[in-house]
């Protein structure tokens, strides 16, 4: 076992990039995407306190359940979806491999 | 107007701790700052979330450091004009920078540090198209004074409990009528404030519509009717005078971005041997700025602080020598 899973984002362009990503380090998908200087704002550094890194799950993956925190937190986001979620609290683990996500338009 | 020493953009803890560091160089600061209070994102995002990278606290919550960096810069009598944002600079003929707040007030000093951390916190705004010409019209993100809504027709959206107060609240005898928007049926707010308004819903007094969301805004100079959209029983037109959209707030870099620095992905881009930027006089230090291996943190932004006081100081009184003092032999000495 390697460590190293593939997963998908979408940008705000349509286009698609495929981002290694490895499972052992503690990281989630905002940290993912800000590393690979995707644009991703992560304001709040990962606490689930801002909204902006808002992104849909496009794929069927079965993504750890939205805290309250979460949930509430997307209140103050735009264009949420029944499939929103903030890429901070989607830690990356084996199970994600192949998962697809697009990000959400920012607002003003 | 304000006359000081170093004039710092942020009241946040890089902008605080600059206070002490001036301080102990004789220099007098002044802090200005978009939001009503000092701490910047630790007061107003994360008061009760814990930092474990403070060297010498395993753990602190961020509304306690900010409170005890708020009594370390004490002795040095730091002044503030909080609520403010820093909009404009120029140069007098004493080559010292005059600063103006949006609300007009100037200051006068011959450094600026700008420690804005993420920008000025500004309110969310929904993309709604044509809500830009509406506002100040009939659109506006933050009630300053109730008494402007008396007898209006008013709608809040969010589901916070900036929301929720201000709904309980102009719907007691305040507005004719108040409506609240929010886009699922639970409510973030404080549990007796969401009881409050569920109460007040269930009496009329607030007409609640959750599941929705406004998706358009119409007037001709003037907001006269809203377009909101139900999850699944379609849109509705609803007829008011004000709407008032409470999303919370989000950082913007701002108006320093017109100062002619030197940006680079939103930051300040700096030298790190003193954190001055491209312009003579002004610095930037904390999370606005970068440089080849910055890393935002609360402990570099100290770091950042302490050398460029010393820079600040050396521009200040270019034929002083400055001689580095410790703490421990020479105690803090406030003005």
């Amino acid at each position: 076992m390697d460590h190293i899973i593939e997963v998908n984002v979408i940008d705000r362009d349509g286009q698609l990039h495929k981002l290694e990503a490895p499972t052992d380090m503690g990281m989630n998908m905002m940290e993912l995407c800000k590393s690979a200087e995707l644009p991703v704002e992560g304001t709040c550094g990962g606490m689930a306190m801002c909204a902006s890194c808002h992104m849909y799950v496009e794929s069927n993956h079965e993504v750890p359940e939205k805290s309250d925190d979460e949930e509430d937190m997307l209140d103050e986001a735009f264009f949420v979806e029944d499939n929103s979620r903030l890429g901070c609290q989607i830690h990356l683990a084996d199970a994600l491999d192949g998962l697809t996500v697009r990000l959400a338009p920012v607002g003003q | 107007m304000i006359q000081t020493d170093i004039l710092i953009i942020g009241a946040g803890p890089c902008g605080l701790f600059t206070v002490f560091e001036a301080g102990l160089l004789k220099l007098h600061c002044h802090l200005i700052d978009a939001l009503p209070q000092a701490g910047g994102q630790c007061s107003e995002i994360y008061p009760k979330k814990p930092i474990y990278d403070i060297p010498a606290y395993p753990s602190i919550l961020a509304g306690d450091l900010v409170d005890k960096l708020m009594e370390q810069a004490a002795p040095f009598q730091p002044g503030f004009t909080l609520g403010e944002r820093a909009e404009s600079i120029e140069k007098d003929s004493e080559d010292q920078f005059i600063l103006t707040t949006n609300r007009g007030t100037k200051h006068r000093a011959p450094i600026i540090a700008i420690a804005g951390g993420l920008g000025c916190f500004e309110p969310r705004k929904p993309p709604v198209p044509g809500l830009a010409d509406l506002e100040d019209h009939g659109v506006e993100y933050i009630i300053k004074d109730p008494e402007f809504y008396r007898g209006k027709r008013v709608v809040i959206s969010g589901g916070g409990d900036s929301a929720l107060d201000w709904a309980i609240f102009l719907a007691d005898g305040v507005a004719s009528e108040v409506t609240l928007i929010h886009r699922r049926q639970e409510f973030r707010g404080h549990l007796d404030s969401v009881q409050k308004a569920m109460d007040m819903a269930a009496t009329g007094k607030i007409q609640l519509l959750t599941d929705s969301e406004v998706t358009a805004v119409h007037g001709e100079g003037a907001l006269k009717s809203l377009v909101v959209k139900h999850k699944t029983e379609g849109e509705r037109t609803l007829e008011t005078d004000h709407w008032v959209p409470l999303f919370g707030l989000s950082p913007k870099l701002g108006p320093i971005a017109d100062w002619n620095l030197n940006i680079n992905k939103n930051a300040v881009e700096v030298n790190t041997f003193d954190y001055s930027t491209n312009i003579p006089g002004i610095y930037a230090i904390g999370d606005i700025n970068t440089y080849p291996g910055k890393l935002k943190l609360i402990l570099c932004g100290f770091h950042e602080a302490t050398l460029m006081v010393q820079s600040a100081f050396k521009r200040i009184y270019p034929d002083k020598n400055l001689v580095l003092k410790y703490t421990t032999v020479n105690g803090v000495n406030g003005f």
